[in-house]
């Protein structure tokens, strides 16, 4: 793994397509800003944002409802492109990428686990969780083979041929998760993870995430609402109106 | 391949909706089939080689009636072995809705040439010498359960008596049958004496409505069909030699041009089935919006997120397409038996591959618009909701 400490055994054997750098600091905002057109007017979400977050952290990004945590996630994810400013992770400017080589860099360095799960609901597990396989070159029992190491990681081997609706919330969290990890990304970016979770299933998931950051050496930054869902994380910084306090 | 369980994933989502979108296609098709049976019947280039028995009827027209006395000049043809000849009578029995063919026709001649059309030594021999005899086929003596003895009276709808009167009487001598299951078209028609329809009628007497000309040597009969509308070309009744077929043909054709009446019904079931399809599959895109959206996320190219919902529009097109022409295939026999051979269509190789390239074609329409729609797709705003 060109990233973390350890590697996930569930990794395929694929090298990123873009060189990457050693440096200290993964994740690095200069003087980030997003703004939208929202009717005729232009609305600043984000203002000036300096963030660095080093390889290995767990951050946890807290903030009232609006305040730009899940736009700031977006950027650092590759999901969307600051107004100003640069994103660099692992060395690449990422807000220079068109969205077709945005694409490729998140199939290779970005796990995403979303509030919703948002599992295709016809798909087994397992299929689920092969999903990110299907942009490598994996032979069929290679992208199979990967997923029940991950779905392992995860413990829901004995619920790998069973459809998200055959199982609870925080299993389809789990699985959420064992997709997010098969494809080896340095990165794992979490919405609201446990926002739909109860409170056993969410302390399940964030134990989770935890031993992934701890064990496998994955930077994770989680976007989240609950003080104890980010007693979790190494770090936690607050957002407010698009602008980091703390 | 490996993107297979992800279609299967889009298609069986809602089942119910998938089957009823598959049995509307299927419907389609089955009609586009059959229809485009008719269709390549009617178009078929018209041909006499390798025929052994040719129809001679007016150029213009098959209603308009040909001189009696071409026959001498057509069996003066080298190449000719026999001439009959025959006219189309369309008498009624009792009500319209009984119709069936009922034709006068030179009986020893007609006899001889259509060999198809079995009919016992002593019956043959009666339908000869009986003036008013008539001779019908079997489905057509068990449809009104007539006998032979029976007297039958047909009202003219084209030769009204000399005598004023509207109904003439035929007495049954003989009931035949086809010599083959595929000619068994033939046992729906009714035939009697040329010379007494003709000897009665009030109009067009000394006039045929068709010669039929049986060639020695069917790799003659180019020539031979050539030869006989030369011989009369420039006449006051120019003739057309065709194949038994293309007359059938002639006679359907009367009623519009077939071809034009298919291929607007075609036109209709496609049209509607763009519609209906092109809505479905919007609908069932704009349900997979956030699905779509996380395959984006997870870094699926807009190429070939746009190619899983092309494929899927095609995949519903070629197998309810397949299976419409299937059926379509399994119900042309049917439908030839039901009509004793009268529509017996055969489904070709050329309706199956415009058929496949309609069913690609059509997946493509349907399919590109919410395959487009996925192009444009914000992941942001999806996966916000």
């Amino acid at each position: 793994m060109a990233h973390g400490s350890k590697r996930n055994p569930a990794a395929p054997d694929t090298q990123p397509e873009q060189g990457i750098s050693t440096a200290v600091d993964l994740i690095r905002l200069r003087g980030v800003s997003k703004s939208y057109l929202r009717g005729k007017q232009r609305v600043e979400v984000l203002h000036h944002i300096d963030l660095d977050i080093p390889e290995g952290d767990f951050i946890a990004l807290m903030g009232p409802s609006g305040s730009g945590k899940t736009t700031l996630l977006n950027l650092i994810a590759g999901l969307d492109s600051p107004t100003h400013g640069s994103v660099t992770i692992a060395g690449q400017r990422i807000d220079r990428l068109s969205s077709g080589e945005l694409a490729r860099w998140r199939a290779t360095h970005v796990g995403f686990v979303f509030q919703f799960y948002n599992l295709l609901p016809m798909l087994s597990a397992q299929k689920n969780v092969e999903l990110p396989l299907l942009l490598t070159r994996l032979s069929a029992a290679q992208r199979r083979r990967h997923a029940n190491i991950a779905l392992q990681l995860v413990g829901l081997t004995e619920r790998a041929s069973h459809r998200p609706g055959e199982l609870s919330g925080g299993q389809q969290q789990r699985v959420a998760i064992a997709r997010a990890l098969v494809s080896d990304p340095m990165l794992l970016v979490c919405d609201e993870p446990t926002g739909d979770l109860d409170r056993h299933s969410a302390e399940e998931v964030l134990r989770l995430l935890q031993r992934l950051n701890r064990e496998y050496g994955k930077t994770m930054i989680m976007v989240t609402h609950d003080p104890k869902a980010a007693e979790h994380a190494l770090r936690t910084r607050h957002l407010d109106k698009g602008t980091l306090v703390g | 391949m490996k993107y297979l369980p992800l279609l299967w994933a889009g298609l069986l989502r809602r089942k119910t909706r998938t089957v009823l979108t598959l049995l509307s296609v299927v419907a389609a098709f089955t009609l586009f089939g059959m229809l485009d049976a008719v269709r390549i019947a009617f178009n078929a280039p018209n041909s006499v080689a390798g025929l052994n028995r040719l129809i001679v009827t007016s150029r213009f027209s098959i209603i308009q009636p040909l001189p009696f006395a071409y026959i001498s000049r057509i069996q003066a043809i080298t190449g000719v072995q026999d001439v009959a000849y025959a006219i189309w009578f369309g008498g009624i029995y009792q009500d319209r809705k009984n119709f069936f063919p009922n034709m006068a026709v030179s009986v020893q001649e007609y006899l001889t040439i259509h060999p198809e059309l079995v009919l016992p030594a002593a019956q043959q021999q009666a339908f000869r010498h009986t003036r008013t005899g008539a001779i019908i086929g079997r489905t057509l003596a068990e449809r009104f359960d007539w006998k032979i003895g029976d007297k039958i009276p047909l009202k003219a709808t084209i030769f009204p008596k000399k005598d004023g009167g509207n109904i003439w009487t035929f007495d049954l001598v003989g009931i035949f049958h086809a010599d083959r299951p595929e000619l068994q078209g033939i046992e729906r028609q009714m035939l009697f004496h040329y010379d007494y329809v003709d000897e009665g009628r009030l109009q067009d007497q000394g006039t045929v409505g068709w010669y039929i000309v049986q060639v020695s040597d069917p790799a003659d009969s180019d020539r031979v069909a050539l030869a006989i509308d030369r011989l009369f070309a420039n006449s006051a009744h120019e003739t057309k030699t065709q194949s038994e077929k293309d007359f059938q043909r002639s006679f359907v054709k009367q009623i519009g041009n077939i071809g034009l009446i298919v291929s607007t019904i075609m036109g209709a079931v496609f049209f509607t089935l763009i519609l209906l399809t092109g809505n479905t599959m919007m609908q069932a895109i704009r349900e997979r919006i956030p699905e779509l959206a996380v395959l984006k996320t997870i870094g699926f190219p807009n190429r070939v997120v746009l190619l899983l919902v092309l494929a899927e529009a095609i995949v519903i097109m070629l197998c309810g397409g397949l299976g419409g022409l299937m059926l379509a295939h399994a119900l042309l026999p049917v439908m030839a038996t039901a009509t004793s051979g009268q529509l017996n269509l055969p489904l070709t190789l050329a309706t199956w591959l415009l058929g496949l390239a309609l069913m690609i074609l059509i997946g493509l329409l349907v399919g590109l618009p919410p395959a487009l729609r996925t192009l444009r797709l914000n992941v942001v705003d999806a996966l916000r909701g």
